[in-house]
């Protein structure tokens, strides 16, 4: 098995140029321009409205630019129909046509390719190994679980052999665990079949674990595109640093290239911040905690001096809320680290000196 | 959707909402032109006709009578109806299946196939009651049976009526109390649609009035027609808009207190 | 016979009853029961056991003999035509006209009006609705005289209109609309996501009705049109106005066996001719929810 899906295995690139989307006036989608290298998967993840599925649609075809190039394997497919591209997608859920049986579904675009029908119940068959179904051909949509669905879904997107394969939110409609056992799945069969994959969801940890690259989108723009670890532990633009992962919002003076939070001094991703007032935005990872007597402690507490208030075990790692008074803090480590300050312990906290990011707004800064 | 499928669905939505506009509208634009005729060929517009309805007494007695049948019929159905609804609901579950099978009866039997198994009944209770045309309400109830049914049904199951009963009884009230004081207000759209559905049939009644010999107003609108026919198209066009208006606020205020799309868009 | 001189009956009655007597509870519905079993019930009985009766009062069904007179079976003919012909073109247009509606914006006002409007001239009829259509295109309608002006002549080989082929028109008035109610909750029940699906999947516009739209859509639009045949072969009133000729249809037959001299000679008929509607009604109805059934699995 899997002869047929390996042999193929040859991504195409699949290039946007200045890709711009316009609906009403209004910009849903602002000169995205991004490559995707052949068999790479890139996740486009943002929230709901900042234009990551016009994005995917206008890839499919199935909505029209209103300028900008889309590109397979170094060919203009800008003006061709969504039934010409050679497209593979999956939706967000439904989309099984609910009068045909799984194998009749993942037929179908064979059937529209007039494929013979000898051949085409091969592949379809062979296609629902792939996802795992194998004793499900003859079952009608209503009687799979959602999860089984969207593999049917997989397979009748693989089944053409498309150049390219777009998966719209295919798992926001699941439950969480089925959705993590499913992410997973749906990675094991892109690599085995090395297909270029576009993926969009809302759903953070679902990008980061499943993409070679994750783009993170806002208001119709890409703000950055990078491997999930730089997402995470670099982000380029405040609204990355607050979108993607837990981030700390804690007061501090811009002052000289750094900014100056509680006493300690933390470097700028941009020392050109001009000096001021500010938000820095700070990772859990780069508290870490100690016992408050450690450090001679005042009573009245010092700058980074408070009360733990809740402890959140996480298997390995550990989430501690720490309450400052005027601001809670989240940090996290190490399981056993935590350990150490139970709910309701004094504790310091000291901020490693990683480059921050400042919050965005001035709203935001007051309402800290 | 691409653009030009977009232009070319909005044109054949275009075309064939213009075609039913035209099948639909015109032949009532075309009575109210009817009954605004002169006698001559080359005569102006009049509304004689129109100005003749109150001065034709069967046409006057047949809208009066017609009314009342109308709101007897409604508060009969009320009365009847939903309490038997929420107490199959509440006491008798299991008998919830007959009682949605009786009422959808009516709709596969005709009403031609009914009234000849009626007609024996009101034979009798002409002679040995009362030959009020107002007896006619029981019968209507039948007809309106599968439509009171179904929008009393919609409305009890959007209310929580097991637990609001079981609360109002606990705080002491009576069973008269909770399907005065809490079934009824908790559901006044079910209840109005119900009515209005109810009386607008009975406006519209002909059937059974003509075949057991009484007449309404659908009744008197025939045999007026037959000595000035632009009178009774004067009423049947009055009667047309009345019904009209009574089933637009139906469903306006109905449409405005269910909003439920089918869930197209997940 | 009665329970008390009956000591088996007694005997079985205990047990079940558990020797209470009958529950409060039961009270409740007894209005209601007594009223349908007076109004409906035993209606629907005198129907079945008189068509049973013959004229001598023995059981026979003598009675069912007189549908195979000539000029009762061509009524019989002619009322399965007229419901055939307009169930079949209100189901057409009705269909268009609904698909019209459901591509349009769902809370939209278009909708709503259409909807509310289609609510109301479903249920028209009758008297007022012969009077519409003889406005129009009757021999005086403003319609037909405005076409005679411009050198159309409407009826060139007679009045159809007075007959058959007009009844037919007018039922389409209340055919449409009803078409358009009950095939909506389809419509509705198709998701974009089956077109985009076989579009990316290669299909062509003309494979997404082929293959995927109109397979879904055939059993509902089947079940609607066997509705809309059950609706026109029940109505009486507007055959009742338009048709001057008695008995063209089977309505028509049941009113003149219920008015004439004829009738009361031999009552068993009418009931008879009843009993054959409720039965062909009853069976189309049957195939209508069974077929109902099957798509809702699909389209919810």
């Amino acid at each position: 098995m899997g002869t047929i899906t390996r042999a193929a295995a040859t991504g195409v690139e699949v290039r946007l140029e200045h890709l711009r989307r316009v609906f009403a006036g209004v910009v849903a989608l602002d000169e995205l321009s991004l490559t995707l290298a052949p068999g790479e998967l890139v996740a486009l993840l943002g929230p709901s409205g900042c234009g990551k599925t016009t994005a995917l649609r206008l890839v499919a075809g199935l909505d029209e630019v209103t300028s900008g190039k889309v590109l397979f394997g170094g060919t203009d497919v800008t003006t061709l129909g969504a039934n010409r591209r050679d497209v593979g997608m999956v939706f967000q859920a439904y989309s099984l046509f609910p009068h045909m049986t799984a194998r009749q579904n993942v037929a179908f675009g064979l059937q529209m390719r007039r494929v013979d029908e000898q051949e085409r119940k091969r592949r379809a068959d062979a296609m629902l190994e792939l996802v795992g179904l194998s004793g499900f051909a003859d079952r009608y949509a209503h009687q799979l679980s959602g999860g089984q669905q969207q593999r049917v879904a997989l397979a009748r997107a693989l089944a053409i052999q498309p150049k390219v394969l777009l998966l719209d939110e295919p798992l926001s409609a699941l439950d969480a665990k089925v959705r993590g056992r499913l992410r997973d799945e749906i990675r094991r069969v892109q690599l085995e079949v090395g297909i270029t994959t576009l993926f969009v969801t809302h759903d953070q940890e679902e990008a980061l674990a499943i993409a070679d690259r994750v783009g993170v989108m806002n208001k119709g723009r890409l703000e950055q595109l990078g491997p999930p670890t730089t997402i995470y532990t670099r982000p380029a633009t405040p609204f990355v640093a607050e979108f993607v992962g837990l981030t700390n919002r804690i007061e501090g003076d811009v002052k000289g290239g750094e900014v100056i939070v509680r006493g300690t001094r933390l470097p700028l991703v941009r020392p050109d911040t001009p000096d001021g007032q500010a938000v820095a935005l700070v990772r859990p990872e780069a508290v870490s905690l100690g016992s408050d007597g450690d450090a001679g402690g005042d009573a009245g507490g010092g700058p980074l001096v408070g009360t733990v208030i809740a402890v959140a075990f996480l298997g390995a790692t550990s989430r501690v809320t720490v309450d400052l008074g005027d601001v809670i803090v989240l940090a996290q480590m190490p399981t056993s680290q935590a350990s150490a300050h139970p709910a309701g312990s004094r504790v310091r906290l000291t901020l490693r000196p990683d480059p921050v990011l400042i919050a965005r707004d001035e709203t935001a800064a007051a309402e800290a | 959707m691409t653009r030009s499928r977009r232009i070319r669905l909005q044109a054949l939505r275009f075309v064939i909402f213009a075609l039913a506009a035209a099948f639909f509208l015109v032949p009532i634009g075309a009575m109210f032109e009817f009954s605004t005729r002169g006698i001559g060929i080359n005569s102006a517009r009049t509304f004689s006709a129109w100005a003749a309805i109150p001065s034709t007494p069967e046409l006057a007695t047949a809208i009066t009578v017609s009314l009342e049948l109308a709101l007897i019929t409604s508060l009969l159905m009320l009365g009847l109806l939903l309490p038997t609804m929420v107490w199959v609901r509440l006491r008798l579950p299991r008998l919830n299946r007959i009682v949605e099978f009786i009422c959808l009866m009516p709709l596969t039997v005709p009403a031609i196939a009914l009234v000849v198994g009626i007609k024996p009944l009101y034979i009798w209770i002409s002679l040995n009651f009362t030959d009020s045309i107002l007896a006619l309400s029981f019968a209507y109830l039948i007809l309106v049976l599968p439509y009171a049914y179904r929008s009393l049904d919609a409305g009890l199951a959007a209310i929580d009526l097991k637990i609001l009963t079981e609360a109002a009884r606990s705080l002491g009230a009576g069973w008269g109390t909770v399907m005065l004081r809490v079934v009824v207000p908790n559901m006044p759209t079910a209840i109005l649609n119900a009515s209005l559905l109810s009386a607008s049939l009975v406006l519209g009644e002909y059937t059974f009035a003509n075949l057991l010999n009484y007449e309404n107003l659908q009744v008197a609108i025939q045999y007026v027609s037959l000595v000035s026919a632009g009178t009774s198209i004067a009423v049947a066009v009055a009667s047309l808009l009345f019904a009209f208006v009574l089933l637009m606020i139906l469903s306006f205020a109905g449409g405005r207190l269910q909003v439920r799309s089918p869930g197209q868009r997940a | 016979m009665t329970a008390a001189g009956n000591p088996a009956f007694n005997a079985a009655a205990r047990p079940l009853g558990g020797g209470r007597r009958l529950p409060l509870t039961w009270l409740g519905v007894v209005p209601f029961f007594i009223y349908v079993g007076i109004f409906l019930l035993l209606p629907t009985t005198i129907i079945v056991a008189g068509s049973l009766v013959g004229p001598d009062g023995s059981i026979s069904l003598s009675n069912f003999d007189g549908i195979n007179r000539p000029f009762m079976f061509k009524s019989f003919v002619n009322s399965i035509e007229i419901s055939t012909i307009s169930a079949v073109l209100g189901a057409i247009f009705g269909a268009l006209l609904a698909y019209a509606v459901a591509t349009g914006d769902p809370k939209g006002f278009l909708r709503r009006s259409v909807m509310s409007a289609a609510g109301v001239v479903a249920q028209f009829g009758g008297v007022t609705l012969t009077f519409a259509f003889v406005a129009t295109i009757g021999t005086e309608g403003i319609v037909y005289l405005w076409l005679q002006q411009h050198g159309i002549e409407m009826y060139p080989n007679g009045v159809w209109f007075f007959d058959l082929p007009g009844l037919t028109l007018i039922y389409l008035y209340f055919q449409i609309p009803l078409m358009v109610l009950v095939f909506i909750p389809a419509l509705d029940g198709i998701r974009p996501q089956w077109r985009e699906a076989t579009e990316s999947l290669g299909g062509s516009g003309w494979h997404y009705w082929r293959y995927v739209a109109g397979p879904l859509l055939f059993p509902s639009f089947l079940g609607c049109t066997l509705l809309l045949f059950a609706n026109a072969f029940s109505a009486y009133a507007t055959a009742a106005a338009l048709l001057t000729q008695g008995g063209v249809i089977l309505p028509l037959q049941v009113q003149a066996l219920l008015t004439s001299e004829t009738g009361s000679s031999s009552p068993g008929l009418a009931k008879a001719l009843a009993l054959a509607m409720v039965a062909v009604v009853l069976v189309v109805m049957s195939l209508y929810a069974l077929l109902q059934r099957r798509t809702s699995q699909w389209l919810r």
